[in-house]
């Protein structure tokens, strides 16, 4: 239920731009890994490589190789849409489909896989992935009511529901808890430190204490300038990079945001 | 620094006096506003009142006397009309409603942006081509192309009702008016929809490209539901339209007062709006009335169907919210 991503020599553009330089790293399965660095260094970007979501931006491409338990998601004849089923994706807003209601977008994913699962196996799968993403009990008297009804940090555990509901192999993350108060923060935590021990998780936070708390690799991205392609400036189990990082940036940026 | 400060604090009570100039503006621009909303109402009173007052001597009359210096008894005579006219507009709709979301989509969702950009403009430039002129191209040019074409649909399908009955040899049947007024509705369609679906969040469609859908289904999950009133308002507007078109059916169709279904034959049932232009001319006395009345149930019609329209899109609001 969870594998291992190798990256080796990814570039990312959009156009002519080079938005992405030179990543080489691998992500650990059983274990959430951590994005962070300042405002444009790529770290969406370079999140969204990881499942083929960049290449749905009109000419953004990738060059370079992301290897999925040895497997080239770019290689020729790989489908975008097969990778997606197996690295599923949580976004900033929470983005739930508003005229489904909260069963349909838990099923949503299956629905498009699978339509002739019985109704009695659909549901409890559906009650499964609520459980998983510990909505369950807030939701299991509405489950007909529409998804856009929820509080936004419900909204965001349905949305976290609907990804795992497809048993990906990977769940990325982008800012998942950015528009969400602390205490929904903290239920998406928990959550996560209960995922990790099922899948391989990637996440992107601009929140230090956050990478801190819940992560166990933490990658640095930083860029030299605006115009100029964000880089991986190093990556390391989370203790290291918050306590004695190699590079001096990475310190700097993390004690900045500290101080 | 200091002084700018006392010359304002200096002009501060004197607005009390004088409006200052945005507040003209404003009043003004409001003033224009509520103006302009007022005039478009009393037009529409004017009209519905024409329609009524000079209609409602011919709703009233003796049927004996509209037999003598009428078109004959107000229902009787009108019937087939009304149903010309919404056979006619729902024939049309029928052929351009998928056509314009199909290429609506295309432009939103399909086309590369070079592509997109012109095949909208031309879209746009086809709702600026005068009826008059689709007329002439329907009776001139369109009729006699489809006429084969009709004449093997009658001959080899014509044991289904719609196809059946005698042929026409010249192609003038409602089913090549249906064809010109599609042609006339669906840029109106087409804009309105494409509009809609560029509107689709984002968001949403990258949710479910997400979940593994392929670029069909994402538009089935992410913006058909989203697009689904304002399609819904714009198939409104295209009936509008097609309803209301007068010299397009006018040119192409040689109306009778039949009641049928089928498409092919050269007995055709007319249109209202066709029915007036044909007749007012020569009309004279009651039959002015008579005429005047049709167009009243005409506006009927269309008022109906706009309210119908509205009261779809607000019930469908609710579960759209893009929130
Ligand atoms: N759709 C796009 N088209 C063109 N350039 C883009 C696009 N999205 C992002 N970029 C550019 O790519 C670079 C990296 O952006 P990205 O969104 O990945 O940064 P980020 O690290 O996620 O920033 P943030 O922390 O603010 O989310 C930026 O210079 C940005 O302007
Ligand atoms: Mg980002």
């Amino acid at each position: 239920m969870s594998k291992r991503i190798e990256v080796t020599d990814l570039n990312v553009y959009y156009g002519d731009f080079r938005a992405v330089e030179d990543v080489t790293m691998a992500i650990e399965p059983k274990a959430i890994t951590a994005f962070i660095g300042p405002s444009g260094c790529g770290k969406s970007t370079f999140l969204r490589t990881l499942n083929r979501m960049h290449e749905v931006v009109p000419g953004a491409r990738v060059e370079g190789e992301v290897l999925l338990d040895g497997e080239n998601l770019y290689g020729p004849g790989v489908d975008p849409v097969r990778v997606r089923r197996q690295v599923g994706m949580v976004f900033q807003r929470p983005n739930p489909f508003p005229t489904m209601s909260i069963k349909e977008n838990v099923l949503a994913g299956i629905n498009l896989n699978n339509r002739r699962m019985p109704a009695s196996e659909k549901d409890a799968l559906a009650e499964r992935a609520l459980r998983g993403a510990n909505l369950w009990d807030e939701v299991k008297n509405r489950l007909d009511a529409p998804g856009s009804g929820l509080s936004g940090g419900q909204q965001q555990r349905l949305c976290i529901a609907r990804a795992i509901a497809m048993e990906p192999q990977v769940l990325l993350m982008d800012e998942p808890c950015s528009a969400l108060d602390p205490i929904s923060t903290l239920a998406i935590e928990d959550l996560m430190a209960k995922l990790k021990e099922e899948y391989t998780i990637v996440i992107v936070t601009h929140n230090m204490q956050q990478a801190a708390r819940i992560s166990d690799v933490t990658a640095f991205f930083n860029i030299a300038g605006t115009g100029s392609p964000g880089r991986l400036i190093e990556s390391g189990p989370t203790e290291k990079i918050f306590s004695v990082p190699d590079v001096k940036a990475t310190e700097d940026y993390i004690s900045g945001r500290f101080g | 620094m200091s002084q700018q400060s006392m010359i304002r604090a200096d002009a501060e009570p004197a607005s009390h006096h004088h409006p200052d100039p945005k507040r003209v503006g404003d009043r003004v621009f409001s003033g224009l506003a509520t103006g302009s909303g007022v005039l478009i109402l009393v037009i529409l009173a004017l009209v519905a009142a024409f329609l009524l007052i000079q209609g409602t001597p011919a709703l009233l009359a003796d049927p004996a006397k509209l037999t003598a210096q009428g078109y004959g008894p107000f229902a009787e005579w009108v019937a087939p009309y009304v149903f010309g006219t919404l056979w006619a507009a729902a024939l049309a709709l029928f052929l351009a409603v998928p056509v314009s979301i199909g290429i609506a989509l295309f432009i939103s969702h399909y086309a590369p942006r070079r592509l997109a950009q012109p095949l909208g403009y031309v879209i746009d430039l086809l709702a600026a081509v005068p009826s008059v002129v689709f007329g002439l191209w329907g009776a001139a040019v369109l009729a006699p192309a489809v006429q084969p074409m009709w004449a093997w649909l009658n001959a080899n399908l014509g044991f289904i009702p719609l196809f059946g009955g005698q042929a026409s040899g010249t192609g003038r049947t409602i089913l090549t008016a249906a064809i010109v007024l599609a042609t006339m509705v669906l840029p109106i369609i087409t804009s309105l929809c494409r509009e809609v679906f560029l509107q689709a969040p984002k968001l949403h469609e990258e949710a479910a490209l997400a979940l593994g859908a392929t670029h069909w289904e994402m538009i089935k999950m992410a913006v058909l539901p989203f697009a689904r009133p304002g399609i819904i308002a714009a198939v409104m507007l295209g009936l509008g339209r097609a309803l209301g078109e007068t010299m397009a059916v006018a040119m192409v169709l040689s109306g009778g007062r039949q009641i049928s279904f089928q498409l092919l034959t050269s007995e055709n049932p007319n249109t209202i709006a066709a029915t007036i232009a044909q007749n007012f001319p020569e009309a004279f006395g009651l039959k002015v009335n008579q005429l005047i009345a049709a167009g009243l149930v005409l506006f009927v019609i269309t008022l109906a169907v706009n309210t119908i329209a509205r009261w779809i899109v607000a019930r469908r609001a609710q579960y759209s919210g893009a929130n």
